[in-house]
């Protein structure tokens, strides 16, 4: 905790256990994310990093444990309910419907009419093209909106997920893994969408790549045997010898 | 093979609006859709009432009854991925709600008087019910039965789909609990001879509100209000297809959690999907009814439901086109054996179920005519010369122009995917 202020935190995660079988993914985890700011997991296989979007988005109940999201308890409330509430996540390999195009993906995700009626009555506004081109120039992909996605590159397939998350205005993003399998120059363009996200959005990312981490992250978790090791901004991480004999060091 | 530039052989010879109309066709999806919309209307309304009796016109009409089941059964298994294999259950609800009706109408006290109890349908009589059953009641009035036919079905689909879906219960579970819904609602219904009819199901219905359903007149004209509303419930198929909701449902077919992680409610859609498909199929009921004068428990059980999946998968369970057609095609093959050899059906249904899973996965609507042909060509004059086994196979030109020379299956080709 290098930083003197906390400003207000938009996620809260409180002495949350997850237990599979006895196993415990997540073992009385406490976290707190912060309005504006990019913040990293990391740890090895088996920490917890997944089990703990999947507890955040409401894919896995918890154990034990709240959570709370812009003061409202999130456990207990059905997917959909989370991301109405806005949170986005995308997933750790590329998931966009491949058979749709770019721009029938981004169209999908826009945050109207979702119920059966309003879907089947949902038309094409300028509205909603305006929308969908912004966000295709931000992820990259304005010349491909016409192109199937199945007929993306994998990075491109990422920013798309990205993209369809984007366009619901989320105020916290989760992202899992999002540059793995991504060439260098890709990883470097997904870095400079992720920072120039702007105030009033938090993200979550958890990653493998110390490089990526180190050019977006605010504040690095260290996650450990689904326990926090360590918390705080990159630099003082990598000298911790916790996590040096955890993680980095080998 | 969507937006691929036409290979357009002759265009100079071609009149430009027909060339510029078969190039629309080859890119525009819908412009496809429609004129496949356009061939199976003119089909339905002018080529087969001109070339087929009565006979085999009431036939073809009682054949295209089950083709509202595969229309639900394209929008509920082959759009959103749900097999139901109790269609049956609301092809069966629809087709007693109108039975019902009909009956009671037949039942009048003059020609019940020799009955112990004049003026209820005769099976109550020799059951010894002394009065109608009060769930009987609401089927004297013909609006009371138009507006059931649909709802009761629909509200028993609505209650499954809800309970099952809200609990994530889908698949193989949910395709087994449809089949034994089947089962108990058959059994129920032969069981409560008294009040259903029993296994002989209800028979000799005469009028519809003292318009005789039996002439020949009135056949002709019951033909065709099927055909109509088969054509309007495949049109408002086409117009969820081509919306978002359509997009939705493929969505949950192929990526079930991205959808629910986009903020969809994934069980409402679905049973939306399974609701529709049940009102689908009891309107095909209700109209079997209608034109074959009668309803029995053996269109109601599992093999009957099994049939109409494979009826829709021989057509090609994600083409609205195919699955008519798919739906003519099982039910004339079954008419033609069931006369000839009947007991040869069971095995050539199953082996036809089989074959189009292994061979076909998409159906006869599946197939590319003139890929297909072009790839048997490039086989067999392979297999004249001494080249290479392994080589690579012959760029095969995919023509997304429609052809049709027949009547059946190669409407449908390309109808879904592209």
């Amino acid at each position: 905790m290098t930083e003197g202020i906390r400003t207000e935190s938009i996620l809260e995660i409180e002495g949350v256990s997850v237990s599979f079988d006895g196993f415990k993914a997540l073992d009385d985890l406490s976290l707190s994310i912060e309005r504006d700011e990019i913040r990293a997991v990391i740890g090895p296989n088996g920490a917890g990093k997944t089990t703990l979007l999947d507890i955040i988005t409401g894919r896995t109940p918890p154990t034990s444990g709240r959570v709370r999201f812009k003061e409202i308890e999130l456990t207990g409330l059905r997917e959909y309910q989370i991301v109405r509430k806005g949170i986005g996540r995308k997933f750790q390999t590329p998931s966009v419907h491949e058979s749709l195009t770019v721009f029938e993906n981004l169209e999908m995700s826009y945050p109207d009419a979702r119920t059966w009626w309003s879907a089947w009555r949902f038309g094409r506004t300028r509205e909603v093209i305006e929308t969908v081109e912004n966000i295709a120039e931000t992820i990259y992909l304005k010349d491909r909106l016409h192109d199937r996605a199945e007929a993306l590159g994998h990075g491109q397939k990422q920013w798309l997920e990205i993209g369809a998350l984007l366009i619901q205005r989320p105020s916290l993003l989760l992202l899992d893994e999002p540059v793995a399998g991504m060439s260098v120059r890709d990883r470097e363009k997904t870095a400079e969408l992720l920072n120039a996200l702007g105030k009033g959005r938090a993200v979550v990312v958890v990653e493998h790549d110390m490089e990526f981490v180190k050019q977006i992250a605010h504040q690095v978790s260290v996650l450990h045997q689904g326990r926090l090791l360590a918390e705080g901004p990159m630099e003082s991480i990598q000298k911790d010898p916790r996590v040096i004999e955890v993680y980095l060091g080998h | 093979m969507t937006a691929s530039v036409t290979p357009a052989p002759k265009p100079a010879a071609r009149p430009p609006m027909l060339a510029r109309f078969t190039t629309q066709l080859t890119v525009d999806r819908r412009a496809r859709q429609n004129v496949y919309f356009v061939i199976l209307a003119l089909v339905l309304l002018v080529v087969f009432p001109l070339f087929f009796d009565i006979f085999r016109l009431n036939l073809v009409g009682k054949y295209l009854t089950y083709g509202f089941v595969a229309l639900g059964l394209v929008m509920c298994w082959g759009q959103a991925g749900i097999l139901s294999l109790g269609q049956g259950v609301f092809f069966g609800l629809g087709g007693y709600c109108m039975a019902m009706f009909l009956k009671l109408e037949a039942s009048d006290v003059k020609s019940t008087s020799i009955q112990s109890t004049p003026g209820i349908p005769d099976f109550m009589d020799w059951n010894q019910l002394t009065s109608l059953p009060t769930f009987w009641i609401p089927f004297k009035s013909l609006f009371c039965t138009l507006v059931a036919i649909p709802l009761v079905p629909g509200l028993l689909a609505l209650v499954l789909g809800l309970a099952m879906f809200k609990r994530r219960v889908g698949g193989v579970y949910f395709a087994i609990i449809t089949q034994a819904v089947a089962a108990i609602l058959s059994i129920l219904i032969i069981g409560q001879q008294g009040y259903t009819g029993g296994v002989n199901g209800i028979t000799d219905l005469k009028t519809l509100e003292g318009w005789d359903i039996r002439t020949d007149t009135a056949k002709y004209v019951l033909y065709f209000v099927n055909v109509g509303l088969l054509l309007g419930a495949a049109a408002v198929a086409f117009s969820i297809d081509r919306s978002k909701l359509g997009r939705i449902l493929v969505a949950i077919r192929d990526r079930e959690e991205r959808v629910l992680f986009t903020g969809y409610d994934v069980a409402s859609m679905k049973t939306f999907a399974f609701v529709l498909a049940s009102v689908y199929a009891a309107i095909g009921g209700a109209m079997f009814t209608l034109q074959v004068g009668f309803m029995s428990p053996s269109f109601v059980g599992i093999v009957p439901s099994i049939e109409m999946v494979i009826a829709a998968a021989v057509g090609g369970r994600t083409s609205l086109f195919g699955a008519i057609y798919g739906t003519l095609l099982v039910n004339f093959a079954k008419t033609y054996f069931s006369e000839s050899f009947p007991e040869l059906w069971l095995f050539v249904i199953g082996s036809l179920f089989m074959g189009v899973v292994l061979v076909l996965p998409n159906g006869l609507a599946g197939v590319d005519l003139r890929k297909a042909v072009l790839t048997m060509i490039v086989r067999f004059s392979r297999r004249g010369t001494s080249r290479r086994r392994n080589a690579p196979p012959a760029p095969v030109v995919v023509g997304p122009v429609p052809e049709a020379p027949d009547g059946h299956g190669s409407k449908g080709a390309e109808a879904l995917h592209s």
